[in-house]
């Protein structure tokens, strides 16, 4: 983020203005994907008129950043409608699609919109692999091929891929196709609870071995040594300070209304459909709870170590049980880049008693006993 | 004397935060911020409204400045910001690209910053 950007982003803060919006638009969506924490069925959309005034709200209340995201967004038929009215409201526009309905008329109407970005999910440069977790034969090519004709319009493409067991032998392929197709592309290997509950997902989420091995990656990291390090006890400060931009300056809204403070903190705030985007920006009693925690609230993280410089997330650590408490998902991260276990990791440990296995070398006298 | 058309470009994102127009090139993503005379001029600058105009109406009566003088400074800012390409400057009425609105919420700070 660019120093302008963080300047402005705490003057929205300071003046509690919704900087960042991610505007679902529809959950169906033309892949399968293994790891997708969404169902893919129609529960009532909002409408083309209800999205339009949402997005007059938006504007009206400050948002310069709107991301369109889903599901699919081009399996709303009313999608450069809505993309149209997003920018004569002069939002800085970013996509979020597979890409595989982008053909040449629709990257140049894409371009000609004035779109920032399209972030396009590609997680393998083997058909084989990325097929197999979109579930949908032949979606690499598409994809690549909407690349190629959103570069060939000069538009700012981002291919972003999450890290899976499924996947996990093909981080550098896609790195090395990102640099071949001219794009940045970026890698997560956090996979994400389903919005209902269900934590099945959970299990393509790679291992503490694989997650090392990351972390060690020079070209990914940077200077390993300082990327694994651990972080020195915090100060007053940062104790002081936000966990994240969550409700702060940023929010979520699904396709059906549903206000929460992030696509991936399913604490429903209210519903756009009964009551004002700025209304319940400002009047939310869960988003004003959310607003009230400062990293010394934390329940075990603000004694950790890990605390100034772990990724947790608190839309994850509410999906686990408690908005104060730890994601251990980003423990194990932690754990993985630094060696050093989070509280919360020491906490579920066994005891180290029991950890400790002595086996006994057995005599020549007793083997031959 | 050639007169200057000003035009906000299409293909920008802006937004006025507390008085602060905050504006994203289309070209490259280059974020500005613009002062409060440079928000005037962009708010004001439909295509159809010639420079000197805007600055006799809008920016004279404001800062109490010598015409020949501000329309010197509004023009050095309109070219600097068409370079950046997010106002678009000709000595013709630039006809009507801009269905935008201005955002004009508000206005505010010294000229175009960019990082």
């Amino acid at each position: 983020m660019s120093v302008l950007m963080q300047e402005l982003n705490a003057k929205a803060l300071s003046l509690s203005v919704p900087m960042s919006v991610q505007l679902d638009l529809t959950y169906r969506c033309n892949e399968r994907c293994v790891h997708c924490y969404l169902d893919h069925d129609d529960h009532g959309e909002m409408t083309t008129a209800e999205i339009k005034h949402l997005l007059d709200e938006m504007a009206e209340a400050g948002v310069f950043i709107l991301t369109l995201s889903g599901g699919e967004i081009f399996l709303r038929k009313d999608f450069f409608e809505i993309l149209e009215h997003a920018r004569r409201l002069t939002f800085c526009v970013k996509l979020k699609t597979n890409a595989v309905m982008i053909r040449e008329r629709e990257a140049a109407r894409i371009r000609d919109l004035g779109v920032e970005s399209i972030q396009i999910s590609i997680y393998s440069h083997r058909p084989e692999v990325h097929d197999a977790i979109t579930l949908v034969p032949g979606s690499l090519k598409r994809s690549l091929d909407a690349i190629r004709f959103l570069k060939s319009q000069g538009l700012k493409v981002i291919i972003a891929n999450v890290l899976m067991v499924q996947n996990m032998q093909d981080y550098e392929g896609v790195r090395a196709l990102a640099d071949e197709l001219g794009v940045p592309s970026t890698l997560d290997p956090t996979v994400s609870p389903m919005m209902d509950g269900d934590r099945s997902t959970l299990n393509l989420g790679v291992d503490n071995t694989a997650l090392q091995s990351l972390f060690r990656n020079e070209s990914l990291v940077g200077d390993v040594e300082e990327f694994c390090a651990v972080p020195p006890r915090p100060g007053e400060d940062e104790l002081q300070s936000l966990p994240c931009s969550a409700g702060h300056t940023a929010c979520y809204v699904s396709p059906y209304g549903d206000f929460y403070p992030c696509v991936q903190f399913p604490l429903t705030c209210g519903n756009v459909r009964q009551q004002g985007f700025l209304d319940i920006w400002r009047n939310s009693e869960q988003l004003k709870e959310v607003r009230s925690i400062r990293v010394k609230d934390l329940t075990g993280c603000s004694q950790c170590t890990h605390v100034t410089n772990c990724t947790r997330c608190p839309g994850l650590a509410y999906m686990e049980g408690n908005m104060r408490g730890p994601s251990t998902q980003d423990c194990e991260k932690s754990f993985a880049r630094t060696g050093v276990p989070s509280v919360n990791l020491q906490s579920k440990k066994p005891s180290v008693r029991n950890l400790i296995q002595i086996r006994v070398q057995p005599t020549s006298a007793a083997i031959s006993a | 004397m050639t007169r200057l058309y000003v035009a906000r470009n299409t293909r920008v994102a802006a937004r006025n935060l507390d008085g602060e127009m905050m504006i994203m090139s289309g070209k490259d993503s280059t974020l500005f911020t613009l002062n409060k005379t440079a928000t005037i001029i962009w708010q004001a600058a439909d295509g159809a409204t010639p420079l000197d105009e805007i600055v006799e109406r809008r920016i004279c009566p404001e800062y109490r400045v010598e015409p020949a003088a501000a329309l010197q400074d509004a023009e050095t800012l309109a070219r600097e910001l068409a370079a950046h390409g997010i106002l678009d400057v000709s000595e013709a009425p630039i006809i009507s690209i801009n269905s935008q609105p201005a955002n004009s919420q508000t206005a505010s700070p010294p000229t175009g910053e960019s990082r």
